[in-house]
């Protein structure tokens, strides 16, 4: 039988130089969405292969792997991409965000700020900003080429005809240095800020739909939005059960069937941080225990 | 007091343990040998080569076997096998007139030369089921006769060489070979991709999508030319060596439809073409490519282009099975802050919408009074 | 005439060598003016330096039209050397380039010749890769755009000296435009189209 072999970080190196050359194209144009043959990967479609395929571009031995889903280490899907890589590319892996070099992430950016060693790699289901507006490529391609957004601001504005609001609280676009309309990925807006003028190099992957896009470090990206409707990052008001913090993007737990919620934060290598620094919330378990089980170098 | 949940990994290695059994379910029952699956269930695997563009029964069967008898999951096995391996070239265009043909059947002409081919097919059979099947049926041995030395040129070259249907379309010399794999498609597409795309398209988005031209969504007015399914030589020119060599034989299926036809003050009227090709025995996936294939000709051949399957950017874009798969069981992977988000958007908004409800009551209360 | 087995040799470690030496391309096109170093060695063809060599092996394959200019191009070591290492075919027309390999700056042709992209396929250019004498000492310039956060000053040598000043019409370009691979030895700096130049003397 043909039995597999596989390279270093799972890629063959002819299809590493291409993503390579397709990461370099959009790191030039910043939020330009990069066509690239991406491949078949070893998992579904949607569940980051753009994302893994960018990280397994990139990832050397010296790299330090942080992956999270949903701003978590231990969700399924992050523990599945980061055995992925521990196994392909034997790298060290680590739930600490200051401790990491790449960190490959879907739908949060890290609360924690980013600096210039890192690089943070979204995994990107549609990365088409306009595509819910108009669902053609060639249309919305020529749209980009002519920096032709004005059916953009018409969506937002009939949202606040109709709500009062802009109705878009995830997926919330972007303009980067001033001329590409970017979708951030499924993020919550309350990250869009932290994409702003940040030290660290941000690499988009949309593995089914086959693009590559990047933010440079130090790079403007500006949320859109209207002089009388500026745009506002969305947070429950609570404090985080677990650490007490005020300022971090917070989960919803139902606690029980007669309307009980809890809100801890999403980012847990945040909260798990803050707990042991000392800081307490509401229902705060001490000492935390059972740290990082899921670590698969731990 | 409340522990977030952890454990994550432990989780993942059990589920897969207890896939592992369900897969293999009862053991006192004998487990299916590869070999099983590719003589017994040979059109499975033939749908997995084609639509998981590597052709390798035993791999195929592998990929079934492993995926429980879930076709697309073995498809998406065999492809992800095949994104690993070398990409030496593009073989010499296969010979599909020079087939061993074991079946062959045209609907466009009683007889012609090399005669009709029943071999072996479902067509006339009556679908009663047959309890005789479902255990130690020894089937009769097949008819068998001499092989027929005479040549069965393909129905289109007949219609052609008499100028009524269009001629097929010739290559540049030394152009390249599109390869969606390699390349990411663009549109318009060219329609070496364009083939490329519906071969390894999914049978039933295709099947769907040639049914609804014969409906009236872009009808081309189908005949099929031909059907041959049979074995054909495969070639390859190494660049070091110049000279094609012998790769070995595989099976496929070719469809010729003859379709509407085209002419104009300048053009004599002839028919034209829509063209499918599958590994193996794959006739409904065939005929489903040809049926959409002409009908993505539609603009090329100056026809209006309204109907769902003559629109490139949409059948190109939707019939692969394994992004289609995959992007829509996505939905069940988390999606906690993106919906916490939202849900805290809509929360404002009821609110909002509440208070102004009961703004508007008040004051019309106060109107009320006033009156 | 060289033979195969007499060509300098490639990278000892394909796979590691090509991931360090993207790694260093990659941050110089991230924080341009940024001088990045590159670690692997491999062989040199010619004129090439090991900068250009190891970039090179990491880049082009198959995939890549090269434009060449003629040091290079006269050049059977260097012409066998790239074949042998990287399959990329080279060619004359500099319009349908993905990257340029220039020796010496003095051979640069008119930028405008390069593949530029379109506004639908900006990411349809050439990348010119262009040797210097040094991206440590000369004349001082500053750098601003995305990738930089404020200033960032560059001090090189550079030819041709004008080569900057040239760079400004990818100010009118964008989104088209090309993206620039300065190589001094092991030294890397990058100037993407984003980069806007001001010379400082010195």
């Amino acid at each position: 039988m043909n039995a597999p072999a596989y390279n270093f970080a799972y890629l063959d190196e002819q299809t590493k130089r291409m993503i390579r050359r397709a990461i370099l194209k959009a790191i030039a144009i910043p939020g330009y969405q990069v066509p690239f043959a991406s491949r078949e990967m070893p998992m579904p479609y949607g569940w980051g292969t753009g994302g893994v395929q960018v990280t397994a571009a990139i990832l050397g031995p010296q790299d330090v792997l942080k992956v999270i889903d949903q701003g978590s280490d231990d969700t399924t899907n992050a523990i599945s991409i980061r055995k992925f890589f521990a196994k392909t590319a034997g790298v060290g892996t680590t739930t600490a965000t200051d401790q990491a070099t790449v960190i490959q992430t879907r739908h949060r950016i890290p609360e924690a700020a980013l600096h210039e060693n890192q690089v943070l790699v979204y995994q990107v289901p549609i990365p088409e900003p306009l595509r819910f507006l108009e669902p053609r490529e060639t249309e919305t391609r020529r749209m980009h080429a002519l920096a032709e957004y004005g059916l953009m601001h018409v969506k937002l504005y009939e949202d606040i005809a109709r709500f009062g609001h802009i109705a878009t609280a995830y997926a919330y676009p972007v303009k980067v240095n001033a001329r590409y309309v970017m979708d951030p990925s499924p993020t919550p807006k309350f990250d869009n800020p932290k994409m702003d003028n940040c030290p660290a190099l941000q690499l988009f992957g949309a593995g089914r739909e086959k693009r590559i896009y990047a933010i440079p470090p130090y790079t403007q990206v500006v949320s859109l939005d209207f002089e009388d409707h500026p745009f506002e990052p969305y947070r429950f008001n609570a404090p985080c059960a677990l650490c007490g913090a005020e300022n971090s993007y917070l989960d919803e737990i139902v606690t029980d069937d007669r309307g009980s919620r809890m809100f801890v934060c999403s980012d847990t290598d945040y909260c798990e941080g803050r707990q042991a620094a000392g800081h307490h919330g509401a229902l705060s378990a001490a000492p935390y225990k059972d740290k990082a089980q899921g670590d698969a170098n731990g | 007091m409340y522990v977030a949940v952890k454990g994550g990994e432990r989780a993942i290695e059990n589920a897969h343990r207890l896939l592992a059994d369900a897969r293999r379910g009862d053991q006192s029952v004998p487990e299916l040998s590869l070999d099983q699956i590719s003589e017994q269930l040979g059109l499975a695997v033939d749908r997995v080569m084609s639509e998981g563009s590597l052709y390798d029964r035993e791999l195929a069967a592998l990929a079934i076997k492993q995926a429980r008898g879930d076709l697309i999951e073995a498809i998406f096995l065999a492809r992800a096998f095949r994104a690993t391996l070398p990409r030496f070239g593009a073989s010499e265009p296969v010979d599909t007139g020079a087939m061993r043909v074991r079946r062959r059947v045209s609907a466009t002409f009683k007889d012609i030369p090399g005669g009709q081919i029943l071999g072996p097919t479902f067509d006339y059979t009556h679908r009663l089921l047959d309890p005789s099947l479902a255990e130690g049926f020894v089937p009769e041995a097949p008819a068998t006769s001499e092989a027929s030395t005479a040549p069965t040129p393909r129905v289109t070259d007949i219609l052609g060489r008499d100028g009524l249907i269009e001629s097929s379309p010739q290559a540049e010399e030394g152009a390249t070979i599109g390869d969606l794999t390699r390349e990411p498609l663009n549109f318009p597409a060219d329609r070496d991709l364009r083939l490329q795309n519906l071969a390894r398209g999914d049978e039933g988005f295709l099947l769907a999508m040639g049914y609804s031209t014969q409906r009236g969504y872009g009808r081309n007015h189908p005949f099929v030319g031909e059907i041959r399914f049979g074995e054909v030589e495969v070639e390859f020119v190494g660049e070091d060596v110049g000279f094609a060599v012998p790769l070995g034989a595989i099976e496929l299926t070719e469809c010729q439809m003859v379709n509407q036809f085209k002419g104009s003050a300048t053009e004599a009227p002839c028919f034209t073409r829509g063209y499918g090709l599958a590994f193996g025995q794959s006739e409904r996936k065939t005929m489903s490519m040809a049926l959409v294939d002409r009908a993505l000709r539609a603009r090329e051949l100056g026809e209006e282009a309204l109907a769902p399957a003559q629109d490139e950017e949409f059948v190109l874009s939707h019939s692969d099975n394994v992004q289609a798969t995959g992007f829509v069981e996505h939905l069940k992977l988390p999606h906690y802050v993106d919906f916490q988000s939202e849900l805290g958007l809509l929360r404002k908004l009821r609110k909002e919408f509440a208070e102004a409800s009961l703004e508007a009551d008040a004051s019309d209360g106060m109107k009320e009074a006033a009156e | 005439m060289t033979t195969i087995a007499e060509l300098p040799p490639g990278f000892a470690d394909k796979v590691l060598s090509a991931q360090s030496t993207f790694r260093s391309v990659m941050d110089a096109m991230a924080r341009p003016g940024s001088v990045q170093r590159i670690v692997p060695m491999a062989g040199t063809a010619g004129s090439m330096m090991r900068g250009t060599a190891a970039i090179a092996l990491t880049l082009f394959d198959h995939d890549t039209p090269l434009w060449l200019d003629a040091r290079m191009s006269e050049s059977s070591d260097v012409l066998k050397w790239l074949k042998f290492h990287t399959g990329a075919p080279v060619v004359q027309d500099t319009s349908i380039a993905s990257f340029a390999l220039i020796s010496h700056g003095d051979a640069l042709p008119p930028l405008e010749r390069f593949a530029l992209g379109t506004n639908e396929y900006p990411d349809r250019s050439t990348t010119v890769i262009i040797q210097v004498d040094s991206l440590d000492s000369g004349r001082s310039f500053e750098l601003r755009g995305p990738g930089i956060d404020g200033v960032a000053t560059l001090q090189a040598s550079i030819k041709p000296s004008d080569l900057f000043v040239c760079l400004r019409r990818n100010e009118t370009l964008f989104p088209r435009g090309i993206d620039l691979v300065l190589v001094a030895d092991d030294a890397v700096v990058a100037i993407p189209r984003t980069t806007r130049i001001v010379n400082k003397g010195g």
